[in-house]
């Protein structure tokens, strides 16, 4: 009999226990309001409208863009799950502080189910996402099959980051405003305002150096699959395929690392809190 | 003790050590950290277990009894997997369910119907055998009509029959208890002990962290007491109470010792007073049933002619529970001299209800006992062990016998 462990070896029981979490936080989130969902959408349509103005209207950058309220929206949503599961990531488990300290179970559950719990209302995002890619003519490519992928992708970043950030978070509590930080600047790093040729433009390596970020990678395949196949791929926009290895390295580097530091955490935690 | 039992246990526990780091300043920021990066971090450590040994045998109600901080909830975290042990083996046999708080996983927010699917779920039954014995746990908590209703809605006590009825539906071979029985009515606990009974007699082992005594001694098979991480003694529940009662109340009873109550005219001064039990040695704790006696030591400042020495009994809630004086007895006591002492014993057949009582020596002038040369307000406590808690104040000396008195007519 050994102390808690992340996963614990029942993986059924460990499935569960995500689904179960997720569900109940998603469910908290918007019981007994039946605006909620429509509220949580809110946010990011209006900061969607806003720079839409702005950018199509007086900066004008969007002009070199084709369909780029879309591609503008699509970007801010993928952007969004990002920011919203790896911020709630952070605090997660100290929040389950009666749980942790209570019963014993598969501590791991934790930042999975919260992560589980924003990508639920993420589908429900990417549902109204496709709507808007109809209403604006957004013609269906067959490239769209590589949307499972980017998506699992996007997952694979988001846990990782998730599992990482909430496990040091317990011993390390300034990670919340550093993570703040962090994911501000994620926005503008990203390509999500600006097309990510306005950079190669300037210079190879600065295109290289952004799109070494793997969120810019998913934002950027997402637009060239998914809403306008002229549009460069993330491997064109990088300057090969070989130079793709850098950003699914770091992709898998935060994914062992989340489960490595957070397996090793997941002992302690409940003497931490 | 059977020389080997036929099983295995099913709960070993070998010389477990636990201890908790303090740190004299919390410093979980990195900013502190790298502020001060080479400042050696000072620790206190606390030992919550030290090298606590023993085993549980298959079916058996084990008692864990200490008082605050003597480590038997870490004990319980430890075997509950919540915390990891530093040193030293714990073997489970079976499937093990703990019950550190009822519960677990409860929000205010939902429906009692989500609350029960969180609380199965978290106590390790699959999502399937929840919705199976769904209707079995609102029926056993009598809650058919509230499976709508927001939790935060429902009464503590409602909310408290849901958590029990979750619990009751939990299969596991071993069962930990933390104190949960502690909540709830009297008849609600009545129902929480049956529930525990009728496992034991389905052959589940029981471990039960407890601070009262009477329920120890009413259900457990064996007991064991912690004191400070260290285990004092493992053997027969009656055995272990009593040592409780000697260590908690033993310094309590100390303490009670004060100046405060004093009336009088101080024509004597009561030195001491205390509890003998039937071997004439000096307790803090008594046994019902046993002969016990009242002891109490008296200076006369002033001479005085049949004064009259006694004492009256309260219990916690200092209802009068017994009274006793030479004054009302008409026990001759004679003529004193100023500075002469004498020592006053009140035997008596210890009937009383296992509680805690405390005792108020007096001394009167001759008469009716009213006149008060000195008296001191619950000068001793004594706790009062054995026998059922439920059962009355005083367990009166009696028999109980049955006459049959004839048949009513068959009614089939």
């Amino acid at each position: 009999m050994k102390g808690p462990a992340a996963v614990s070896g029942d993986w059924r029981r460990f499935l569960d226990l995500t689904r179960m979490l997720a569900i109940t936080d998603f469910k908290l989130r918007f019981f007994g309001s039946i605006l909620g969902y429509l509220w949580t959408l809110m946010r990011p349509l209006m900061l969607f409208g806003v720079l839409y103005v702005v950018f199509s209207q007086v900066v004008r950058l969007g002009d070199q863009v084709p369909f780029y309220p879309v591609v503008l929206l699509s970007a801010m949503i993928l952007y969004f799950y990002f920011s919203e599961a790896t911020t709630k990531a952070v605090t997660c488990v100290v929040q389950s502080e009666n749980l942790v300290r209570k019963i014993q179970f598969p501590r791991l559950a934790i930042p999975l189910a919260s992560v589980g719990a924003v990508s639920l209302q993420f589908a429900l995002n990417l549902l109204v996402l496709l709507a808007f890619l109809a209403l604006s003519g957004v013609k269906l490519h067959s490239s769209i099959v590589q949307l499972p992928l980017i998506l699992v992708a996007l997952l694979a970043l988001t846990a990782g980051t998730s599992m990482l950030l909430s496990a040091v978070y317990v011993v390390a509590r300034d990670v919340a405003p550093i993570w703040e930080v962090v994911i501000q600047t994620l926005f503008y790093a990203t390509p999500i305002l600006y097309p990510i040729e306005l950079l190669s433009r300037e210079s190879e390596s600065l295109a290289r150096v952004a799109m070494a970020n793997p969120l810019a990678v998913i934002v950027q395949q997402m637009r060239h699959a998914v809403i306008d196949p002229t549009a460069p791929s993330a491997a064109q926009a990088i300057g090969g395929w070989g130079w793709m290895l850098v950003p699914a390295a770091i992709t898998v580097a935060l994914l062992i690392a989340g489960y490595v530091v957070f397996d090793r955490m997941a002992p302690r935690i409940a003497e931490e809190l | 003790m059977s020389a080997a039992p036929p099983d295995p246990p099913a709960v070993a526990v070998e010389s477990l050590s636990k201890g908790f780091r303090l740190p004299h300043e919390q410093v979980n920021t990195l900013k502190e950290r790298a502020m001060h990066p080479f400042q050696r971090r000072s620790f206190e450590h606390l030992h919550a277990l030290r090298d606590v040994s023993f085993d549980v045998r298959e079916g058996e109600f084990f008692g864990v009894v200490g008082r605050n901080g003597s480590g038997k909830s870490t004990l319980l975290k430890c075997l509950a997997g919540i915390y990891r042990a530093d040193r030293g083996r714990i073997h489970l046999r079976g499937r093990m369910a703990p019950f550190i708080e009822l519960g677990v996983g409860f929000n205010p927010e939902l429906p009692a119907r989500d609350n029960v699917f969180i609380n199965a779920i978290m106590l390790g039954l699959t999502p399937a055998q929840a919705r199976e014995r769904f209707d079995a746990i609102i029926a056993y908590a009598e809650l058919e009509g509230f499976i709508d209703l927001r939790l935060k809605n429902y009464s503590s006590g409602m909310q408290v029959r849901l958590a029990f009825a979750v619990m009751v539906q939990v299969d596991a071979d071993i069962l930990l208890i933390d104190e949960v029985l502690a909540v709830g009515d009297a008849a609600f606990q009545q129902k929480c002990y049956e529930t525990l009974e009728e496992r034991r007699r389905a052959g589940k082992t029981i471990l039960f962290v407890t601070h009262d005594m009477n329920t120890v001694e009413q259900v457990c098979d064996r007991a064991m007491l912690l004191d400070e991480g260290r285990m004092v003694d493992l053997s027969e529940p009656r055995s272990i109470a009593r040592q409780y009662n000697a260590l908690n109340f033993g310094r309590a009873a100390e303490e009670v010792r004060s100046e405060g109550g004093r009336t009088g005219d101080g024509a004597a001064a009561i030195l001491d007073a205390w509890f003998e039990d039937s071997g004439g040695r000096r307790v803090p704790v008594l046994e019902q049933g046993a002969r016990a006696s009242f002891c109490l030591e008296v200076e006369l400042r002033e001479p005085a002619s049949e004064p009259g020495f006694g004492f009256l009994l309260v219990d916690e809630q200092h209802r009068r529970i017994f009274a006793a004086s030479t004054a009302w007895s008409d026990t001759p006591t004679g003529e004193f001299a100023a500075g002469d002492r004498v020592r006053v014993r009140v035997d008596f057949d210890n009937t009383l209800a296992p509680a805690r009582y405390f005792a108020s020596p007096m001394v009167s002038h001759h008469g009716v006992g009213s006149d008060l040369m000195d008296s001191r307000d619950e000068l001793v406590s004594v706790v009062v062990h054995g026998g059922r808690k439920d059962a009355g104040l005083v367990n009166l000396p009696h028999e109980i016998s049955l006459e049959r008195t004839g048949a009513a007519a068959a009614v089939e």
